[in-house]
């Protein structure tokens, strides 16, 4: 019947098989992205440090998948909420739930120092990523594709102390990878990498973020940065949720667009103004 | 003073091949010169026997087998107090760098131990063991005992608390989490204890074997002394300092090899 339908038309045939190619491979792409991530909600969330209140309540829903950026000025609790979200810190009021019961595995955190193991070699390092899974017998292979998703499969061998600072970050990208998480947690992960790294780290992360499809929070001090990754970006002030920007621009994103750039001046007027305030 | 020399660590660490000839031509070149001194009576051999002299002597002990039996006993001796010390500090160091309650438990009263100088517990340790070989090596495992101990305890105090939190978020057990980060990263600090170690067991057999020995190269140069043998006192004074060589050099390399990862045995 195909060769029927081929044979009486040819033409439409050949070019709605043109069409459909891509658009399939998007939609396998895409498929896992939408299946992968998990959904996030905190509830009046509070934190204090002795008498120092810093987080005072904040109320956040984050839907599967999405790419969330954090800014905020020094020491407003980027860092503390993220911990919360992470579970390495205990919570004093309030709660973060995921839509589904979580494994270990499946949350993860990137911090601004690699925090390698410097006695083991990259890919040892990078199996550390898998948790529980680390003994299984697929171990290896497993983290070595998480290397060759960060290109850098060609150092399973090396030495952490031989790499520069972003082959560091991309190694401990890829033991955060490695265990497929559903959500990834960036604490500044770039915040220590030079111009050009931070670029080509950035388009790695959205890479990654768009193969994996996992719910991404990412803490930074570069409001570019925010707008050129995120699907939205929070400001934090005063312990709360002051402001909730949408980023709408479409991905692949241009670098200084003008639609970024005005984003990013408001956002940066909001901070600047708080700044003024205090 | 050992914590302090594990602050500057990391050693330049060259090729063993090149460094192995080098650093033997300054003792070669002062044994030349001793020997040409010896001969044109600048230094008159009542006082120091030139190094044909020394080799001789060297040589007869060595046919009658005496010269072996001493080195052996004395080895013997400051290896095994060495394993005994060395061990009771490393598990003490251990347990106080991992347990709060240990630590307070047991810090205290061995810090104030370690102010006494064990040398100065001879008389008393005469007394316990008489001129017995426990005397011997229990001078030489309290002696080690402190420098592992106190190593080990930083060592393992001084891990990078960011690795252990990145452990611990990574799902390491606690027995992982010392495998894998705290007994690798306390490593170092470890080595610096041994090589001081090894200094101190040197002295505390040397100075126990010439005070309380029937055995061992100590009383043999304590014996050469009262018979004025000064050719077998020099050779045993040579002998200590080539076996506290070649303790030393053990030890790195046994460092070079554990220690592969550190940026100070990378570069060649
Ligand atoms: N473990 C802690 N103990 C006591 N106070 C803490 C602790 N951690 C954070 N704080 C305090 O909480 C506040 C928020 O810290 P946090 O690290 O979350 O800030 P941040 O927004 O990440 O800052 P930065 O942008 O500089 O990284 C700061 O005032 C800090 O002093
Ligand atoms: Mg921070």
């Amino acid at each position: 019947m195909q060769t029927a339908l081929r044979t009486s038309l040819p033409e439409t045939e050949r070019t709605s098989r043109a069409n459909f190619a891509p658009t399939a491979r998007v939609v396998r792409e895409e498929r896992p992205a939408q299946t992968s991530g998990l959904p996030l909600s905190i509830r009046a969330l509070r934190k204090s440090y002795g008498d120092n209140e810093v987080l005072r309540g904040i109320d956040l829903h984050i839907p599967a998948g999405q790419f969330v950026a954090i800014v905020g000025k020094s020491g407003c609790g980027k860092s503390t909420l993220l911990r919360l979200i992470a579970g390495l810190e205990e919570i004093d009021a309030g709660g973060v739930s995921f839509g589904d019961a979580v494994k270990p595995e499946d949350i993860r955190v990137m911090f601004q120092e690699p925090r390698l193991l410097p006695w083991a070699r990259v890919l040892s390092n990078v199996e550390v990523g898998l948790g529980r899974d680390r003994v299984s017998s697929d171990a290896h292979s497993r983290a070595e594709k998480a290397l060759t998703e960060v290109g850098l499969a060609d150092k399973r061998e090396q030495w952490p102390s031989l790499l520069s600072g972003g082959q560091k970050q991309r190694v401990a990208l890829a033991r955060a990878l490695v265990s497929r998480p559903r959500v990834l947690a960036f604490d500044e992960p770039l915040g220590a990498l030079d111009a050009l790294t931070r670029i080509s780290m950035q388009r790695l992360l959205e890479r990654v973020w768009r193969d994996q499809g996992f719910t991404a929070i990412l803490v930074t001090h570069d409001v570019s940065e925010a707008v050129a990754l995120a699907d939205r970006v929070l400001v934090i002030e005063d312990g709360r949720i002051a402001h909730d920007v949408a980023v709408n621009a479409a991905r692949p994103r241009k670098r200084g667009s003008a639609e970024l750039a005005s984003l990013e001046g408001s956002i940066l007027s909001h901070l600047l103004s708080a700044d003024d305030r205090t | 003073m050992s914590l302090i020399d594990s602050v500057s660590l990391p050693r330049s660490f060259r090729l063993p091949h090149v460094d192995g000839l080098v650093q033997w031509i300054v003792p070669l070149a002062i044994i030349a010169i001793w020997q040409v001194a010896s001969i044109t009576g600048l230094v008159p051999t009542r006082v120091l026997p030139a190094p044909s002299d020394v080799g001789l002597a060297g040589w007869k002990l060595l046919l009658s087998g005496e010269l072996v039996r001493n080195i052996w006993v004395s080895f013997w001796r400051a290896s095994t107090g060495f394993l005994i010390g060395g061990s009771i500090g490393f598990a003490f160091g251990l347990a106080n760098g991992l347990s709060q309650l240990s630590a307070r438990l047991t810090d205290t009263t061995l810090q104030m131990v370690r102010n006494v100088p064990h040398l100065a517990l001879i008389p008393l340790v005469i007394l316990w063991f008489g001129i017995d070989e426990s005397a011997k090596l229990f001078l030489v495992a309290l002696g080690v005992f402190f420098p592992i101990y106190l190593n080990t305890l930083h060592g393992i105090r001084t891990v990078d608390p960011q690795l252990i939190e990145m452990g611990r978020i990574y799902g390491m057990s606690d027995g992982e989490l010392f495998r894998r980060v705290i007994f690798p990263g306390a490593l170092p600090s470890i080595f610096v204890g041994i090589r001081f170690a090894l200094g101190i067991m040197w002295l505390t057999l040397i100075v126990a074997e010439t005070i309380a020995a029937s055995s061992g190269l100590g009383y043999m140069a304590m014996q050469a002394r009262e018979f004025m043998l000064i050719d077998v006192v020099v050779l045993s004074i040579l002998i200590y300092a080539l076996l506290g060589k070649l303790a030393d050099s053990a030890s790195r390399v046994l460092e070079r090899l554990t220690l592969s990862w550190h940026p100070a045995f990378q570069k060649r």
